[in-house]
């Protein structure tokens, strides 16, 4: 044991492994905002209600089939998904002619039917969910306790971020994707299904949060309203990162979540509003995010 | 002159009023305020005020998003800030009423011209995140600090002697107080809208670049707006921290902000009336479902859905549409 500026390192790294975690979610669901922004152009406010829906996906699983985590890890973004795939369908295809800012509201009213359901069922306290029994324990590292589940959290997040990057930026798939958010028409005359690439890219990104949702399950509680707490924060980090780069989403969200931590370690009173700080002065120095381009 | 609506992007507004059109707003302006005086004698005086100052607050919020285009998504931070202050120099510094609002006003309108400033640098959605994000922030800060008496709120708030004499703990008393109040900042509103710098708002939400194009320095328009529709609200909460004798967390949490929004909405986006009427229909709706929990989220979520998927323009906006055919 030894201390880092007076912090006990125990402390210290304790808190920068929180952080780490937290800048995963965050990390995870700014991707996820940002893939769906990009072909959609929505906001999809809903977004924390879909992670939230995974975790609770997640839970009933567990406890009333007898569905274990693994099984969930893939399950529940299939199905929360599957519903964002309804939801497309039935709601915002009829909106990409109107103004961005109808999408933001009629993606609101989605997650306001959503948390109260869910609120409805499970009400507001938290619903503890076991940790896998394959991920207990932990490692000594000498300087720190890491636990398996969260080292765990942090390998998986960031290989499906750095997977999703490669896949949008550098496979022919992507290149499809970033060329029919440039001109839809031109690449449909290659014979290109767009609505349909469209509708899978809204199910993808709906899955991405509901992924994070499953893996978030075991450390936070399953509560009705852990999305909504969580997607204003993700709001403030996609407008710091830029909202135009997949990159900007990922380090952004990762970065921040570092920041929070050390700042719950220094200054614990301003842990909450550190990353709004953050996203003033950026805003003041560079209006289009740290990987923006334009408006 | 042409009075038909037009939904320029995206949002349902107004053109340039004809004759006929002015002589509308005359009559619901006369049978709103005779509304206003008669309804006492049928429902519950308290809930009245309370919708009265809701009632303002999303005409504050309207002269945003319906006259320049700009959705904040943040509005319960002056809403709420306002209150606090209100009900702190009520309390605490045993202020006299007005010039309690008068500090709540002041406190929203120097919080809406720093977020504004922020915030007007970008555009579209992301205006809204940001202003949403600000006043996350500033629901930290309020949870934070003593002053605002943390999960407690400021409770037990005077209502004191308006202008040292004229009693407010009396019901009548506060009752038209507040309806002059609403009254006043409705007219403000319908002042600003129809005047030229209303018009400058207007052609900024029809085109931006083309404004430009025209000399208007666009980013001080707006911010004018902000700070004028933030000071409105400001005037609005601080209202209700006296009336209800009660600053909390809720009024500067986000989902009151996502409440202004939808009050709007449904009366209708860009009408003059429309904040009015939608203010009073959901805290109705809120006040007679109030027993079935957590559902009156999910009936919310649902009337936001429909208003946006069928009913763009809002109750007064499909009248008025109605109308005009």
């Amino acid at each position: 044991m030894f201390t880092i500026f007076g912090i006990p390192s125990a402390a210290l790294f304790g808190q920068l492994l929180i952080g780490l975690i937290n800048g995963s979610f965050y990390a995870l669901l700014s991707l996820g905002l940002a893939v769906i922004f990009g072909m959609l152009n929505i906001i999809n406010f809903a977004h924390g209600a879909q992670y939230m829906l995974g975790a609770v996906a997640a839970f009933l699983m567990l406890n009333f089939l007898g569905i274990n985590y693994w099984a969930a890890l893939i399950l529940a973004p299939v199905i929360v998904g599957a519903i964002g795939i309804v939801i497309e369908r039935t709601f915002l295809q009829w909106l990409y002619k109107l103004d961005h800012l109808y999408g933001l509201l009629l993606t609101f009213g989605l997650a306001l039917i959503i948390e109260g359901v869910s609120r409805n069922y499970l009400g507001s306290a938290g619903l503890p969910y076991a940790l896998p029994d394959s991920l207990r324990g932990g490692q000594n590292l000498g300087f720190m306790f890491l636990p398996n589940y969260r080292a765990w959290v942090i390998a998986v997040s960031l290989v499906i971020c750095f997977g999703t990057w490669y896949a949008i930026e550098r496979t022919r798939l992507g290149a499809y994707l970033r060329a029919a958010t440039e001109n839809p028409t031109l690449v449909r005359a290659f014979g290109i299904n767009v609505p349909v690439m469209i509708t899978l890219t809204y199910g993808f990104g709906v899955a991405l949060a509901a992924f994070a949702g499953v893996m978030a399950a075991p450390i936070y509680n399953v509560s009705p309203q852990m999305g909504a707490e969580l997607i204003i924060v993700v709001f403030a980090v996609v407008v710091i990162g830029g909202m135009g780069s997949i990159l900007g989403a990922i380090l952004t969200g990762f970065g921040l979540g570092v920041v929070e931590g050390l700042t719950k370690v220094f200054f614990p009173e301003a842990s909450n509003t550190v990353i709004f700080v953050i996203m003033a002065i950026v805003l003041l120095v560079r209006p289009a995010g740290l990987f923006g381009r334009g408006t | 002159m042409q009075a038909s609506s037009s939904s320029t992007a995206g949002v349902v507004v107004a053109r340039e009023p004809s004759f006929l059109q002015r002589q509308g707003e005359v009559i619901g302006f006369v049978i709103m305020v005779v509304a206003l005086i008669v309804a006492p004698f049928f429902t519950y005086p308290l809930f009245l005020m309370q919708a009265m100052c809701f009632a303002l607050f999303a005409c504050a919020f309207n002269l945003l998003i319906g006259y320049v285009g700009l959705l904040s998504f943040g509005h319960a931070l002056y809403f709420g800030w306002a209150s606090y202050l209100a009900a702190h120099a009520a309390k605490v510094w045993g202020f006299n009423p007005e010039f309690a609002i008068l500090t709540g006003t002041l406190t929203a309108a120097v919080c809406g011209f720093l977020a504004g400033s922020l915030a007007i640098r970008r555009q579209g959605i992301y205006f809204a995140m940001i202003t949403l994000a600000l006043a996350q922030m500033m629901y930290f800060v309020a949870l934070r600090m003593k002053f605002t008496g943390g999960e407690d709120g400021i409770q037990a708030v005077p209502r004191g002697k308006l202008f040292g004499f004229i009693d407010l703990s009396n019901d009548t008393t506060m009752y038209i107080f507040v309806m002059v109040v609403f009254l006043a900042g409705f007219l403000l509103i319908y002042r600003i809208i129809h005047s030229p710098f209303g018009e400058v708002l207007k052609a900024i939400r029809e085109n931006e670049p083309r404004a430009i194009s025209l000399g208007y320095k666009t980013d001080r328009y707006k911010l004018i707006a902000f700070v004028l529709s933030a000071t409105l609200a400001g005037v609005a909460g601080s209202t209700k921290a006296i009336t209800l004798q009660i600053a909390s967390l809720t009024d500067v949490n986000w989902p009151m902000s996502g409440e202004v929004v939808l009050m709007t909405l449904v009366g209708g986006l860009g009408t003059i009336f429309g904040p009015v009427v939608g203010a009073f229909v959901i805290l109705a709706m809120q006040f007679k479902l109030s027993s079935v929990g957590e559902w009156v989220l999910v009936i919310q979520g649902v009337i936001f859905v429909s208003c946006v998927l069928l009913f763009r323009r809002g109750i007064v906006g499909e009248i008025a549409a109605l109308f005009k055919r």
